[in-house]
């Protein structure tokens, strides 16, 4: 397993060693053994992820719209549409749905994923039966859920509006009023990702050893207190990287948008970076513009990731 | 921490001592969520099984009776979806099996055998993992389109073959795009299996002078079958339900190799509005098989969740 001396070989030289024994060292080294194994993969991957991202970067850079070929040659690469992106209401009126979006999805997710997984490890019957029924929505395509919210949205006979005439209030146009639009499709993609955060948290409830509990029973501490005071700070690990997965999936978020109208428009007022990437790409032909909007949902991305990578990394948990 | 009960056994001791306030008050808490979290899909189900005039009358949740049941709107549902379910399929299934293959692969390479400056390597595989796809789309649409049209070049390919057609060669940069983006996430599952499996094993063959790629086909593939089971489960559902891809690289929904989620939406559609009985129909076949898949595998689609993320 081990091969720190066969690569020690290779990097310290000495007097008697010719550079062909090097050589010979080298392509017997573990690295140069393995290297189809990770390089193949990695040469694909390599090319889609980073080779798509500098791609990227070079079309926004040019002016590129329509069937023309972007243009490349140096005196045409500019950051003018960096600016003009910038200076657009809908970037800015998407920016801001999309962190609504973000810290309201993400927060409840986890609020919601914790208090399911505390409920389910109290020593309930059928607990994995449970389980599996609160996570049955994330088995779904979002093209799916999108359909079924759409009905259970739908002003005359939707589920939703049924129970609000019920109680005697008047029906709500959930969807189809931009003030509250964005709040019904966070309602729908809650219901659709809590049961994640319940498995993720479920684990680490589950690793924890049980005598922390008894030891807090014999204290005297009530279930509540033991919860919030003792167990819950232990759940930083599974909290965090919970948390990364759902805000990375609120800045992508566009499938679920996209299928409840089938059209590049998503609902009045829940317009978000990404379907207005999309849009402006797709319908449009404004792939520089695009392409611009598109570095920036990048650029917010890696800064949720990096920190998480450099967290794990030091933690040594990678 | 769990204190578990799952054995099936009735119990009578131990449920009499559980019947206090607090624990009807969990169970209630536990149906009521499973009420929230299967509403949408019973009154999706309810309604794909009614007629028109019993989905305008009748509340959704409700079964449908007498008059107001019909199987017409999944018949009309199932033609209208049965070219895509093929496309769906003859494009996922290879499209998981080469993203599997490769994420074992990378994994043992980057896992079982050590060497220097893997970690930047697994840090590359990672940032791979939480890209947003938007930020690559334009280049795969020009890379497919006008850079490497692999499509128009293998149609004639495609045309001379029995069962598919020359449209289906239209799947096949979709195929490739998904193997390329599902490489990093089918590592990084793989090596969480990896690192559990004691390192003796990969040393002791070592020491008998196995070669890397011998100890891979010999030891570390057949011990891997239930991590593959987990991977490919994970991946196939997560291939079949993808839709921006095949958004951006398959020109309509009204195209002959359009996929089951790219027809979704624009079902039962018409202009006096949306068909929802038609719609639901649809969209509970178009749920069929990735259901299937995880009620019979759920434990392994939780797991791939857990250690992959969304």
């Amino acid at each position: 397993m081990d091969t720190h001396e066969t690569a020690e070989a290779t990097t310290t030289p000495t007097e008697e060693v010719d550079w062909e024994t090097k050589l010979r060292y080298f392509l017997n080294s573990d690295f140069v053994r393995s290297s189809p194994f990770w390089g193949i993969p990695f040469l694909i991957m390599g090319a889609a992820v980073y080779g798509g991202m500098g791609f990227n970067v070079a079309i926004s850079l040019t002016d590129a719209r329509g069937l023309t070929p972007p243009d490349y040659s140096l005196g045409n690469l500019d950051l003018e549409m960096y600016t003009q992106v910038l200076g657009s209401n809908a970037f800015l009126q998407a920016t801001q749905n999309n962190l609504v979006l973000l810290v309201t999805f993400t927060t409840v997710c986890l609020v919601l994923g914790l208090f399911l997984a505390v409920l389910i490890d109290q020593g309930i019957r059928y607990d994995d039966k449970v389980q599996t029924i609160y996570l049955l929505p994330m088995s779904l395509s979002f093209v799916v859920t999108a359909q079924m919210w759409l009905w259970m949205f739908n002003n005359n006979n939707g589920l939703l509006n049924i129970i609000v005439t019920a109680f005697g209030f008047e029906p709500v146009n959930w969807i189809g009023d931009p003030s509250i639009a964005l709040g019904s499709i966070i309602f729908a993609l809650i219901w659709q990702f809590s049961g994640y955060t319940m498995v993720v948290y479920l684990a680490g409830l589950r690793s924890l050893p049980d005598d922390q509990f008894e030891a807090a029973r014999v204290d005297g501490a009530s279930t509540v207190k033991t919860y919030l005071r003792i167990i819950i700070p232990q759940l930083k690990e599974s909290s965090v990287s919970a948390a990364v997965v759902l805000m990375v999936f609120a800045l992508k978020a566009f499938t679920f948008l996209y299928a409840l109208t089938g059209r590049y428009r998503p609902p009045n007022g829940t317009d978000i970076l990404a379907t207005l990437m999309v849009r402006e790409a797709f319908k449009f032909g404004k792939w520089a513009y695009a392409a611009t909007i598109a570095t920036y949902l990048m650029v917010l991305a890696l800064g949720v990731i990096a920190p998480y990578l450099y967290y794990q990394y030091r933690q040594g948990s990678l | 921490m769990s204190q578990s009960t799952s054995d099936s056994g009735i119990d009578v001791a131990s449920f009499v001592e559980e019947f206090n306030l607090a624990r009807i008050g969990q169970y209630v808490l536990v149906i009521l969520f499973i009420g929230f979290f299967l509403a949408p899909l019973e009154t999706g189900i309810m309604t794909a099984l009614k007629t028109n005039e019993a989905v305008a009358r009748t509340i959704p949740l409700a079964p449908p009776t007498g008059e107001g049941f019909t199987w017409g709107n999944l018949q009309f549902a199932l033609e209208q979806l049965s070219g895509a379910f093929f496309n769906s399929l003859f494009m996922a299934i290879p499209a998981t099996i080469g993203s599997v293959l490769f994420g074992s692969m990378a994994a043992y390479g980057l896992t079982m055998v050590r060497w220097r400056g893997q970690m930047l390597f697994l840090i590359l595989f990672l940032i791979g993992i939480f890209l947003p796809y938007q930020a690559v789309l334009v280049p795969l649409a020009r890379f497919w389109n006008n850079i490497f049209p692999l499509a128009s070049m293998l149609a004639p390919t495609f045309e001379t073959l029995p069962v598919v057609q020359d449209f289906h060669s239209n799947l096949v940069p979709l195929m490739i795009t998904h193997i390329a983006y599902g490489i990093p996430i089918c590592t990084i599952l793989f090596r969480s299996y990896y690192q559990s499996l004691p390192s003796s094993l990969v040393e002791a063959a070592k020491i008998d002078g196995a070669s890397i790629s011998k100890i891979y086909r010999r030891i570390v593939l057949p011990i891997s079958k239930p991590m593959f089971g987990v991977v490919f489960i994970y991946q196939f559902t997560q291939i079949y339900n993808e839709f921006l891809f095949a958004f951006t690289l398959i020109t309509g929904s009204d195209t002959p190799e359009a996929v089951v989620t790219l027809i979704l939406p624009a079902v039962g559609a018409s202009t006096s509005g949306i068909d929802f009985g038609i719609r639901m129909s649809a969209a509970f076949l178009a749920a069929i098989p990735t259901l299937i898949i995880y009620v019979a595998f759920a434990e392994q689609f939780a797991k791939g969740l857990r250690t992959g993320g969304g």
